[in-house]
């Protein structure tokens, strides 16, 4: 089956195309080339749409213990949102933390063809994939959360070589079929089981006496050394502390040039100036992303309303505790391996605090040069459910439409920011980067995020249209591995994406240390820890795409 | 991962039947017989050694091919104003395949432990909680507190495996954790330490237990109590287990909601888990509600992801309509409300479906004597011995892998449910 799509202006920056109006065929899920004599199946006019590799969603939490806790505390904010049941689609509710059915069609419906949970704990990674597997449409995949587990911080203190920290690393990201390798809060979710309240960049854990810059350190090192595309994937210290910005930037400093990808960067980039002592520190952050190549971040925009703050990092949820809305909020401690906190949260355009957050999302945008290097983002459901997204689109393209928001925001923090004065508006071409072939980059997507031969024919076509927010909420069309799936808006067709994974070579005898290990301390057999493939591909609905990985080898 | 040994053993396996999902078993298969040789106890070898008994399904009391059982279902399904899809008793692709055909036919869910399980789900959409998993307490607790439950009945391994192991991660000396039951005390030895130190039992009737927890809490929080005695124990020595509880590092306080028989459960549990919020602002506590038996935790958890809210929900307009009290199966079929009900049951044969006036169908355990032959009976294998298969433990983050140990023909609920929702 041959289908071509004619005449649409191609934003392929993978290929360096902007704005070319190319013909793009399809045959068998792929983009390829055209063809001399084969008969064309289907036909598809394009002609002055913009049209664009399916998007990728770098960091939202899609699957997994702590997303099942917010969906399960938060009725009232699903009952607003109820959705019926079509002849096509499954029912379900939406809003902060939509069921999983749900999700997959609405990401569709956006032009989005995949998503990456970016907190896979490696005792919970079976429940992350069995939700991601009941995630219609969309690719999926994950990271890994180490850095605050027993084991990891057992070898630090024990001193062992990188070579054996490397080994663990694969092992766990191979046994939970991960993608990259998180750290959130390093070292500071541990700590809290010993009540330690806070851990600062290079501040023991009591117990291991191993610090925060210690494990980054290590696991950025193993990541890059075992040619995991990804870099590490950092959740740094002291999120949402005021004066947090300091650590962010010793943090930056601190990994000696390594890989590391800095995320939900927003909520790490707080001064203490000013009468509220909460001030922007985006400028400097931003200022130290641009000079640091080997740095990446998301930006974790946050968006005013209603939604849910679902984080492994349990130190500082708990500590956050006090600013719950509706006051609920649950806190756990996790197998000696990690933990959650999940905190329903309202941000208010009248509270100081939260609207010089918004404009701190929005200045690191604007300020950070390289699209290549930063992320489009709401950390779902954190700052907003991903479902804002297209207003976001519109309020880093729209420079009218951002100050207009701007000026009826609490007054004193408009004074605290100079977002008003930043002119900066991203083209097509740059969202194109941020929302399809950087993400695809720095996920290690060899075959996505791009309209290239060979690649996989996940494809969005949009009308232009000044208001880009209409634009991008609803797509003409999408196809996903080639299939239409969406047409007007709306979905016409339910597919089953594949779940992307690396898989770094390991030494087996690792197994050696790891099996008594879990008789001894553990509640579950090492075998029965291990994710086997016929689980991810269960009932023959889900599949396992093995992405290539990048040459590694000791640095 | 479990594997089988030239004699016929199964080593590894784990259970879905015991809620702290033990999986050290060692398991011989012969035939259809299964005998659970090591770390066997009253629940786990009950759930493996019961006996298959039918492998023909029924259609009014006569065997029939499961195409025509299917069929019938569908049938009646097709026809129904009001359908409950119920008992809930199986494993993660059983309880996909249910919420599919509750979605399609307009169905209510629920499970059969969900008055249980609902005095937890409450307190969690209500101020939520502070938590731990069964590893964090074999490795960390020095105090576990145990609210009016017996948990060695219903979790016979639970002392040995999470507070009586061996060793710690943090060098933790076992023999100095502390034991204490508030309301029941034990019926056995379970929680009696290796070198014979017996647990702390603050005995009285369960029925005070909201009274009692209040004034703990009240203790825990500084407030200083006037009355000497509360529901028949003296405030002294509440006092000085408050202290117990302050003093910890890292104590655990754990129930069986099933366990905790009295009206508006709920708001002891949420005493509770205020109390264990309030013990950390100082120093760690956490809750540990013990359940899960029968895919509990796996019906909650699969139908929260699915549809956005646990069980007691109501597919009947089209959208899910979750009403913790209209939808309660247990109300509907006792007030004739339903005219159709499914019956998921395939763990347990004494799990059989509630008296009611409903056309029922129950996919149950081979074995299941019913008082009424039911309108349709199909026997379904065991999850973990029939077929492979998924099941969460009781503190929702552990699911374990389950086996398929012998070849009994039987078909998964999965199958027959998806089978059903094909022919809708
Ligand atoms: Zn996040």
């Amino acid at each position: 089956m041959l289908k071509k799509l004619t005449g649409g202006r191609i934003y392929d920056p993978a290929h360096g195309i902007e704005n070319e109006v190319r013909d793009i065929y399809i045959l068998d899920g792929r983009i390829a080339n055209r063809p001399d004599d084969t008969r064309i199946d289907e036909e598809i006019d394009v002609r002055g749409k913009v049209i664009m590799a399916g998007a990728i969603d770098m960091h939202t939490h899609i699957g997994g213990g702590k997303i099942n806790i917010a969906r399960t505390m938060l009725p009232e904010d699903h009952a607003a949102d109820v959705v019926a049941r079509t002849e096509l689609m499954r029912s379900g509710s939406g809003h902060a933390a939509p069921s999983t059915l749900t999700a997959g069609y609405r990401y569709a419906e956006m032009g989005y063809t995949a998503g990456f949970e970016p907190a896979i704990l490696p005792i919970n990674a079976r429940q992350a994939h069995m939700e991601m597997h009941d995630t219609p449409i969309i690719d999926k995949g994950g990271y890994v959360m180490l850095g605050s587990d027993d084991f990891l911080l057992r070898m630090m203190a024990a001193n062992k070589d990188q070579e054996s920290i490397n080994n663990y690393v694969a092992w766990t990201m191979n046994q939970s079929h991960a993608i990259g390798v998180k750290v959130v809060n390093p070292g500071g979710i541990n700590a809290f089981k010993f009540n330690q309240r806070k851990l600062d960049l290079d501040e023991n854990n009591q117990f291991y006496g191993v610090t925060p810059r210690e494990i980054l350190l290590r696991l950025a090192r193993a990541v890059k050394e075992l040619g995991v595309p990804h870099p590490l994937h950092v959740h740094g210290c002291n999120l949402g502390v005021p004066g947090n910005m300091n650590t962010t930037l010793d943090t930056m400093d601190g990994i000696e040039g390594l890989p590391m990808h800095m995320t939900h960067i927003q909520f790490h980039s707080y001064g203490t100036e000013g009468d509220f002592k909460f001030s922007s520190g985006s400028a400097q952050i931003a200022e130290a992303i641009n000079r640091h190549k080997n740095i990446t971040v998301d930006v974790g925009q946050i968006l005013f309303g209603q939604t849910v703050t679902a984080s492994g990092d349990s130190m500082r949820q708990h500590a956050a505790h006090p600013h719950a809305h509706p006051n609920k909020w649950v806190c756990m401690d996790i197998e000696c391996d990690a933990g959650c906190g999940v905190l329903p949260f309202k941000y208010k355009d009248q509270s100081y605090v939260n609207a010089l957050q918004w404009m701190i999302g929005l200045e690191t945008f604007l300020m950070v040069d390289d699209p290549w290097r930063v992320f489009l983002t709401t950390d779902h459901p954190n700052g907003a459910p991903f479902t804002s997204y297209p207003h976001l689109i519109r309020l880093l393209m729209d420079k009218t439409f951002r100050n207009d928001i701007l000026s009826t925001l609490h007054p004193e923090a408009q004074k605290a920011s100079h977002l008003a004065s930043l002119d900066r508006e991203y083209t097509l071409y740059e969202i194109a980067i941020m929302t399809r072939a950087g993400a695809a980059k720095l996920v290690g997507l060899a075959d996505r995020g791009h309209l290239g031969i060979g690649g996989a024919a996940d494809i969005t076509v949009y009308t232009d249209d000044a208001d880009r927010e209409k634009m991008f909420t609803t797509p003409d069309y999408v196809f996903k591995d080639g299939t239409m799936v969406v047409k007007d808006g709306n979905l016409i067709e339910v597919t089953w994406g594949t779940t992307h994974v690396v898989k770094p070579e390991y030494d087996i005898s690792i197994e050696k240390s790891l099996k008594p290990y879990f008789d001894k301390y553990h509640t579950q057999k090492m075998g029965n820890f291990k994710i086997s493939d016929d689980e991810i591909i269960d009932d023959g609905r889900g599949s396992l795409t093995v992405q290539p990985l990048h040459v590694g080898g000791p640095i | 991962m479990t594997e089988m040994t030239d004699s016929g053993m199964w080593l590894e396996v784990s259970s879905p039947f015991c809620g702290i999902a033990s999986d050290d078993l060692t398991i011989k298969v012969d035939g259809n017989t299964v005998t659970v040789i090591k770390n066997g106890d009253a629940v786990t070898k009950k759930g493996f050694e019961t006996p298959i008994t039918d492998l023909s399904p029924r259609v009014k009391g006569q065997a029939v091919s499961l195409d025509k059982a299917v069929k019938h279902i569908a049938d009646l399904l097709r026809t129904s104003k009001q359908p409950v899809i119920g008992g809930m008793a199986t494993d993660l692709n059983g309880a996909r395949s249910a919420m599919a055909l509750a979605d399609k036919s307009r169905a209510t869910i629920d499970h059969m432990f969900s008055t249980h399980s609902f005095k937890n789900i409450l307190v969690l959409q209500d101020t939520g909680w502070m938590t731990t998993t069964l590893t964090e307490v074999k490795n960390r607790v020095d105090l576990l507190l145990v609210i009016g439950s017996d948990i060695e009945v219903g979790f016979p391994r639970f002392f040995e495996r999470m507070v009586w192991n061996k060793e710690s991660m943090f060098n933790q000396d076992i023999e100095s954790r502390q034991v204490v039951y508030l309301g029941t005390a034990p019926s056995g030895e379970a929680s009696t330490s290796p070198k014979g130190k017996k647990a702390q039992v603050l005995a009285f009737d369960t029925a005070n237990l909201p009274e009692v927890l209040s004034v703990l809490r009240a203790l825990v929080k500084g407030k200083s109590i006037q009355a000497k005695s509360v529901g028949g124990i003296e405030v002294s020595v509440l006092t000085d287990l408050a202290e117990q509880l302050k003093n910890a590092k890292y104590s655990v306080v754990t129930w069986a909601a099933s366990m905790l028989d009295f009206d508006h459960a709920e708001v002891t549990v949420q005493t509770i888990c205020e109390m264990v919020k309030d013990l950390n602002l100082k120093t760690r506590s956490s809750g540990l509600p013990l359940s899960g038996k029968d895919g509990e935790t796996t019906a909650n958890q699969v139908s929260a992801w699915q549809s956005g809210f646990p069980m007691r929900t109501s597919f009947s307009r089209g959208y899910p309509d979750y009403d913790p009290y209209l939808a309660n199966s247990n109300r509907m079929l006792a007030e004739d409300e339903v005219d159709t009900l499914v019956w998921i049951s395939s763990f347990n044969i004494d799990k059989t479906p509630p008296k009611s006036t409903a056309k029922t169908i129950v996919l149950g355990r081979s074995g299941m004597a019913f008082e009424k032959e039911p309108e349709v009976f199909i026997p379904v294998g065991t999850p973990g011995i029939d077929h492979v298969g998924h099941a969460f433990r009781t503190d929702s983050v552990v699911s374990v892998p389950l086996r398929k140990l012998r070849d009994s023909g039987l078909p998964s609920t999965f199958d027959v449910l998806t089978a059903v929702e094909q022919a809708l």
